[in-house]
């Protein structure tokens, strides 16, 4: 499903990936982890395409296709979805709204007609109640005003809506009370099938409670130091980071 | 410049979409400005005695007086003596007695425009003045409406069938000594719109006009008069497109409303003419002088306008507000690009007690362009408990254009209300990204922003003519569900 051979990216001047190797295959669940600095997010960023960032070496095969170069829009109709760390506010765009945009957008890709108006409300209210929103945040402005806990959970609503193939979780867990935290889990989990790959990028261990990872791979300085199962994580958490990057190092 | 800066920079590039010129043989006087040429346009439309005085005032007063030059606009100086003062579309006879009489070069125009007069007269429920150039061609359910004692109608008509009311209204709200364009409008003013409602009728459609300049050189000189009788409503709508030219063209129309007691005239405008290539060259001067006079008690004004057009905006939609308790708005969104340059805004006037006036105004600025907001609150002596809310945001894209606000306010009674607030945004990386990777195109994402910001004023305009200004700010409709 996800193929990232040798990548290297710099924002402005600063090389901050430095020859990342993975391989995710559909139905897996990899969580990437690591101290502050690491490049995590700039990892989640470069999967999804941002401008900022400029991939200088290697690349980024997606369903056996290179898609190092493409737009970040190809991509996320592609089925490549980022829950972003810090969601963004748009004033006066109605949520609802950019749910039914976006999705419009991938069926369009697909060659599908635009999603009808009831069975789209339908679908989306359905989703809500899962993951315990209020319907009244369908109306209001996308992320304006929303909490830290509101956010992240709207960005699970976008993710279970548009149904990617690949699904990257930006720190998701940060923020969250441990009832959210539990809610945001079990919309994860609802979406782990067969077909699907999910990348769990994350500080703490405590989201990966909840979700538990097939492949846990340590993240420092640019580069994957070390892969393992699940119980990686509990050694992490247990001894923090520095046994590795001193046993690396 | 940043990728997205660029990738902004591309989707502002694209080119104006009304650009083309009709075959319309036009009847067009000789350049130059005399009082000759103001005897002949009175003349030319067999005009009463009352109205050539009028406008030979105008003129003579018009000589005493120069160009404003307070705006933060720049131009070439303009030669008023190489304008044309009249066209008007060669009609067979009379003019048209209905749809099928007029030219079907003009009706392909409007098909063009996407303002397909025989739909909206038979689906859409819209009244439509049309004026091309400078001769109203074609007048719609005008039947209709006189059932219920309205008139409708463009201006040479009512001079011609209603001189009385003319008379009485004509220069009330904005006199020709007002500013120099109103002057020079009030001299040579071709045609324009007329609208008339009487006592206690609410008026059963939105009257709508559109405008267009067509001739090459040919100034055009707008009249537009909206009488409303005590406890009346009307919508009025006017919308604007025109052809590429090269050449610069002048526009400075003049806008009078009178609202009586208990009245409520909602004022709406689309403005989209052409704002020059991207390096500035061509496009029109759009300066206009726009008024409205809450004459009667809990009488009411709405100014809406979205400007997207025209290389100088030149334009500040006011009410006095004399009448007690009555109440002004104006609710706006300029957009600028390239070099276009704009300096709009409004002026509340409170004399009347207990007024009160809402001004939302948003500003967008992407080029080189600039983009001035200019607002100026007066509260009189007399004006006990009048308030004003203003709120100005302006959005910049990329890091070359300008946004300026100038609020004046003038208080000369302490128990007046009067608050302001104002931001400046760019349009962020963040929130580009954001929706690209929910999969929108980055020219629907700018759409979508740039749409966001408008709204607390898109949805003051009616609902038909909302969509037409999310097509001109490049957006695709919101809200469809739900």
């Amino acid at each position: 499903m996800l193929n990232v051979k040798n990548l290297h990216a710099k924002v402005e001047d600063k090389h901050i990936l430095k020859g990342i190797e993975l391989n995710v295959k559909p139905g897996e669940v990899h969580a990437i982890m690591g101290p502050n600095g690491s490049g995590k997010s700039t990892f989640a960023n470069v999967l999804a395409g941002r401008d900022s960032y400029t991939v200088t070496e290697g690349l980024i095969e997606f369903e056996g296709q290179d898609m190092t170069e493409r737009a970040p829009e190809e991509r996320a109709r592609d089925g490549v979805f980022l829950a972003f760390q810090y969601p963004v506010e748009i004033p006066g765009v109605n949520n609802i709204y950019l749910l039914k945009a976006a999705l419009n957008a991938k069926r369009k890709q697909q060659g599908l007609p635009e999603v009808d108006a009831f069975d789209f409300l339908q679908l989306v209210k359905g989703k809500m109640q899962e993951l315990k929103m209020d319907e009244t945040m369908l109306y209001r402005d996308v992320n304006t005003g929303f909490s830290g806990g509101e956010k992240k959970r709207n960005e699970m609503l976008q993710m279970a809506i548009l149904e990617p193939k690949l699904a990257i979780l930006d720190e998701t867990d940060s923020g969250l009370d441990i009832d959210a935290l539990k809610i945001v889990s079990e919309g994860i989990n609802a979406l782990r099938s067969s077909e699907r790959a999910i990348v769990l990028v994350t500080h703490y261990q405590r989201l990966l409670d909840y979700v538990k990872p097939d492949v846990v791979h340590v993240l420092s300085n640019g580069k994957i130091i070390k892969s393992g199962g699940s119980e990686l994580a509990q050694q992490l958490e247990q001894s923090g980071y520095s046994w590795i990057t001193d046993e690396v190092a | 410049m940043s990728n997205s800066d660029q990738q902004l920079e591309d989707i502002l590039q694209q080119d104006y979409q009304h650009g083309f010129v009709s075959d319309v043989e036009s009847e067009t006087i000789p350049k130059g400005l005399n009082e000759d040429v103001v005897r002949l346009i009175s003349a030319k439309k067999n005009e009463p005695e009352f109205l050539l005085e009028w406008r030979l005032k105008a003129f003579r007063h018009w000589l005493t007086m120069t160009e404003p030059n307070w705006a933060n606009v720049y131009h070439p100086p303009i030669d008023y003596q190489d304008i044309s003062y009249y066209s008007a579309p060669k009609d067979k006879k009379d003019g048209p007695k209905s749809l099928d009489e007029v030219d079907p070069e003009l009706l392909a125009t409007y098909e063009k425009l996407g303002i397909p007069l025989k739909e909206q007269e038979m689906l859409a429920g819209v009244a439509v003045d049309a004026v091309f150039d400078s001769v109203s061609v074609a007048t719609t359910f005008k039947d209709k409406l006189a059932e219920q004692g309205i008139i409708f109608c463009s201006f040479s008509e009512a001079v011609q069938e209603h001189p009385e009311l003319i008379e009485q209204y004509l220069g009330s709200v904005v006199p020709y000594t007002d500013n120099f364009f109103a002057a020079l409008n009030s001299a040579v003013f071709s045609d324009g719109s007329f609208c008339y409602i009487p006592k206690g009728v609410r008026c059963p459609m939105e009257l709508s006009t559109y405008f267009r300049i067509n001739a090459a050189s040919t100034g055009q000189f707008e009249r537009t008069l909206v009488v409303a009788e005590p406890g009346s409503y009307v919508s009025y709508l006017e919308g604007c497109t025109a052809p590429m030219r090269d050449e610069n063209q002048l526009h400075a129309a003049v806008v009078e409303l009178i609202a009586l007691e208990d009245a409520h005239i909602k004022y709406s405008t689309v403005q989209n003419w052409y704002p020059g290539d991207k390096d500035g060259k061509g496009g029109i001067y759009n300066f206009v002088t726009k008024r409205g006079d809450c004459r009667g008690n809990n009488s009411k004004i709405s100014w809406t306008q979205v400007e997207t057009g025209s290389a100088i905006t030149w334009k500040y939609p006011s009410v006095i507000l004399r009448g007690d308790n009555s109440v002004g708005e104006f609710y706006s969104v300029a957009l600028t690009n390239n070099r276009q340059q704009a300096d709009t805004g409004t002026k509340m006037y409170h004399i009347g007690k207990n007024t009160r006036s809402t001004i939302i105004a948003k500003g967008i600025s992407a080029g080189y362009s600039q983009n001035s907001y200019r607002g100026l609150v007066k509260v009189a002596k007399s004006a006990e408990h009048a308030r004003n809310f203003t709120q100005c945001d302006s959005l910049l894209m990329g890091d070359k254009c300008g946004a300026h606000t100038f609020p004046y306010i003038e208080n000369k009674n302490a128990s007046a209300q009067v608050e302001h607030e104002a931001t400046t945004s760019k349009i962020s990386d963040d929130q580009l990204f954001y929706l690209q990777q929910r999969g929108i195109a980055t020219e629907d994402a700018v759409s979508m922003i740039v749409n966001g910001f408008c709204k607390q004023v898109l949805k003051e305009l009616p609902m038909e003519f909302a969509v037409e200004a999310q097509k001109l700010l490049g957006i695709s409709l919101e809200g469809s569900v739900g």
